[in-house]
Order: structure tokens, then C-alpha cells, then sequence
């Protein structure tokens, strides 16, 4: 079973050279600490920065250079500064190649619920909406089952959706799961160090694809 | 052309009760700190803001849902914020949620004169009930249209008297599209220089959409999330 660096280290294999990468809060954002040296990835921060660096050392933080998550962050050479409606526009436009976000709740087709739960306090969905309506490639980083031990991947989602038909694969701290088109159904595309088929296929309720032998995931 | 008003009580003399203000930054940064003490200072009420955060308990926005001077926010995030939670939950404020690249354009809309934008946000979502859909090479768009707002209230690093603006690092953010869409666009700077002082090649904002400018003091510029980098 993977920790939370496990599954950032599992995704961050997913980023190719030259990709321009929006990370979402959460488990997503350690994605950065594991993108290869030789890599050359740009990550964009949808408050207006591509070119996002690592934190600041203490007394370096600048109150003007946030990232999403209002956390304090540095730029490194060759950044680019810009306004909030040219953010989303690169959004929109689909410059960005890849968006890694968290979820509650991802159904068999692909449509993600990640920010309301009914009767609880709305804080609201931020970017997420502009960016798994647009994204084209939208990777989710989740637990498999939530904290009651029910299944996050359904058949459909229960909670208020955030976007729909946009998750193309899921990594959890179980498996790699691509999101087939069409309504096709989770393909089992690995598994985490230790982890059954069994196991995932009980930990999963939407519509799960195991075709042959499934790999074990190497990080 | 000199717009350059003696301080942030007189650059919002005239908002009243009722209005509609755009509020740059986002979460505590950016903000137009100086006009916000003077808003709470002059006690207007039932304001509708158009911001995407609410602020801190004792910050931003915070400081005039404190003293209850808004009736409604329009926002993408109003996270960290008890007093909004409590006031919200009691029915005493009303919330309007947006996804962010929305609200962005909706301002940028405004400044662009355009009357209404398509986006695909919130398509299959409760964001779409009620808005008209149009399909466009095979894909379903919102249309959301461009905000209305009385008054836009932006924060710069720097500007001149005629209202040119030049902004700092992410502390850009909302304040460019905000500043293009207000019917009275006022600016609050870090340094104020004489025309001529910008490079022309380097201005965000170009004066014509700031009708009111003043060189702030006191900035405190909080962090919400100091995060450092273990050495």
C-alpha cells in the first residue's frame, strides 16, 4: 500500500519532458518534489505564475509571491507573471498539458465530485471547475476507499459533481487506474507494492477492467 | 489627466449603501488593504462584493463582514474565514459561488465590452442550472455574463498620475481584470510617480481605466500560508 509521497512519487512518472503542469492542493502539490532532475517541466499556479518554484528559505518569503494555495513559494528563472483571467485563458485553451488534482468521489465515466458535500460548510470550487472542463489530461490523486471504508470510484457519484467525462486515470494508495472512454469502466493499470487484484476489486464499486496479469507498480 | 485622489477616504467618499464593488486580490494578496480600512471606517452597508476570497477573521474582507457591511459575497473560495461560516449558516449573508477562470472573465468581459462570455465550467454541474447552453464545434458552453459593478477597487505596486498601473509578482492576480471593470475604477499604489517615470512597454493598466489614484501607507501585507523550505 502506498503513503501519500508514494502516490505523488507514482504520478509524478506520468510527467513528460516539457510539460506544462497544474498542481492542485493536497497530495497533488508533493508531486513536484519527485519530477526527475533532468526534466524540464514548467508548473503553472492558476493565481497567475508559471515557472513555480520550491518554498522559500526562512526570511525569503515575499507576501506578493503565493502560490493556490496562498502558501508562500519562489519563482525560478525564466517564470512568467500574468493576471487571473489569462490563468484560466492557458486553461481553457489547453496549453497546459496535464492537471493533477484530488478527489472525493470519480465515476466509471470519468466525471469527478471534489468540492461540495451537502450539509457541510461550502468554501466553494475555486479553479477546479475551469480545469476539469477544459483539461485534457486530468490525472486524480485520492485514497481508494474514504475514512467509513466505502468505495471512492462508483459507479456514479453521489456528491454535487465538480466536472463531467474528464478523469483520465487515478492513482491511489492501491492501483493505477486508467478511466476507459465511453463509460467503459476503471482498467486496473497496476498494482501498489503488496496489494492483490482481490483487494482492489473489493475496494473498488464502480466497473472494474482486469485484463491479464496486472503489474505490481514500480517507484 | 491627474487622477490622483488625497487618500483612501476620499477616493471612496461617494460608495453607498447598496452598492456593487469589485475587490482585487487573491486570498490576502494583492489587496487593497488601505481602501478596505476606510470602507470599514465609513460604515457602508449591504454591499455586494465581488471578490474571489472573503479574507481572515481580521483581514481583507474579513474586517467588513465583521462589522456585517456586506449582504452578499461573489466568490470562487471563502474558505478560512468563521465569522463568514457563522454569518452564512445564520442566513445573515448570502453567498454566490463561481468557479474561478469565471469570475476572471466575467470581469475581463466587462473591461473588453463584450456582454457576455462561454465557458465549458460548470457544464453537468448545479453551476449550470438555469444558464442558457450552446454547443460549439461539438461541446456544450455556459454563457455567464460580464459583471456590472458600481465601483473597482485594485491594489499596484506602482502607478503614475494618470492612472497607469504596474503590478508585483502574483500580487497581479484579480487586480488587472477588476481594474478594466469598474463604472469608477480606484487604484491604490505602493509609489506614485510622475507621468512618464513607467516604461510605456511595461504598463499593465493602462490609465484610461483608472479614474481614481492614491499612493497607500502602511502596508502590512499578511501571509495567510507562510511555508518555508527546510534547509
Amino acid at each position: 500500500m502506498l503513503d501519500k509521497q508514494g502516490i505523488a512519487k507514482r504520478i509524478a512518472k506520468e510527467i513528460k519532458d516539457g510539460y506544462y503542469v497544474n498542481l492542485g492542493i493536497g497530495i497533488p502539490t508533493l508531486v513536484a518534489n519527485y519530477i526527475p532532475e533532468n526534466m524540464d517541466v514548467v508548473l503553472q499556479s492558476e493565481n497567475g505564475l508559471l515557472g513555480m518554484g520550491p518554498f522559500p528559505f526562512e526570511g525569503d518569503e515575499d507576501a506578493d509571491t503565493i502560490n493556490a494555495g496562498k502558501q508562500t513559494i519562489t519563482m525560478l528563472p525564466g517564470s512568467a507573471i500574468f493576471d487571473s483571467a489569462m490563468s484560466f485563458g492557458m486553461i481553457r485553451a489547453k496549453k497546459v498539458n496535464l492537471t493533477i488534482l484530488g478527489a472525493m468521489e470519480v465515476s466509471e465515466n470519468g466525471d469527478i465530485a471534489n468540492w461540495k458535500i451537502p450539509g457541510k460548510m461550502v468554501k466553494g470550487m475555486g479553479g477546479a471547475m475551469d480545469l476539469v472542463a477544459s483539461a485534457e489530461n486530468i490525472i486524480v490523486a485520492m485514497q481508494h476507499v474514504n475514512k467509513a471504508g466505502e468505495s471512492k470510484l462508483l459507479p456514479q457519484c453521489t456528491l454535487p459533481l465538480t466536472g463531467i467525462n474528464c478523469v483520465k486515470k487515478i492513482v491511489t494508495e492501491l492501483a493505477v487506474l486508467d478511466v476507459l472512454p465511453n463509460g467503459g469502466g476503471f482498467k486496473l493499470i497496476e498494482r501498489a507494492p503488496g496489494i492483490s487484484v482481490e483487494e482492489i476489486i473489493k475496494a473498488t464499486a464502480g466497473k472494474l477492467v482486469v485484463e491479464g496479469d496486472v503489474p505490481e507498480m514500480v517507484i | 489627466m491627474n487622477k490622483v485622489v488625497n487618500g483612501a477616504d476620499e477616493a471612496i467618499h461617494d460608495i453607498k449603501d447598496g452598492m456593487t464593488l469589485m475587490l482585487g486580490g487573491f486570498g490576502l494578496c494583492g489587496l487593497p488593504e488601505n481602501c478596505i480600512a476606510a470602507l470599514v471606517k465609513k460604515g457602508v452597508k449591504d454591499l455586494t462584493c465581488i471578490s474571489n476570497n472573503a479574507g481572515v477573521d481580521d483581514f481583507g474582507i474579513g474586517l467588513m463582514l465583521k462589522q456585517r457591511q456586506v449582504k452578499k459575497m461573489v466568490s470562487s473560495y471563502v474558505g478560512e474565514n468563521a465569522e463568514f461560516e457563522r454569518q452564512l449558516l445564520s442566513g445573515e449573508l448570502e453567498v454566490e459561488l463561481i468557479p474561478q477562470g469565471t469570475l476572471a472573465t466575467r470581469c475581463m468581459a466587462a473591461g473588453y465590452g463584450m456582454p457576455a462570455i462561454f465557458t465549458p465550467a460548470g457544464i453537468g454541474t448545479e453551476i449550470a442550472e438555469g444558464k442558457e447552453i450552446r454547443n460549439f464545434n461539438g461541446k456544450d458552453y455556459l454563457m455567464e455574463m460580464a459583471f456590472d459593478a458600481d465601483f473597482a477597487i485594485v491594489k499596484a505596486w506602482k502607478g503614475d498620475t494618470m492612472g497607469n498601473l504596474v503590478y508585483r509578482s502574483t500580487a497581479r492576480n484579480f487586480n488587472p481584470v477588476m481594474a478594466m471593470a469598474g463604472k469608477i475604477t480606484i487604484a491604490e499604489v505602493e509609489e506614485l510617480v510622475e507621468p512618464g517615470e513607467l516604461d510605456p512597454d511595461h504598463i499593465h493598466t493602462p490609465g484610461i481605466y483608472v479614474h481614481r489614484i492614491f499612493k497607500g501607507k502602511d502596508y502590512e501585507k499578511r501571509i495567510e500560508q507562510r511555508t518555508v523550505r527546510k534547509i
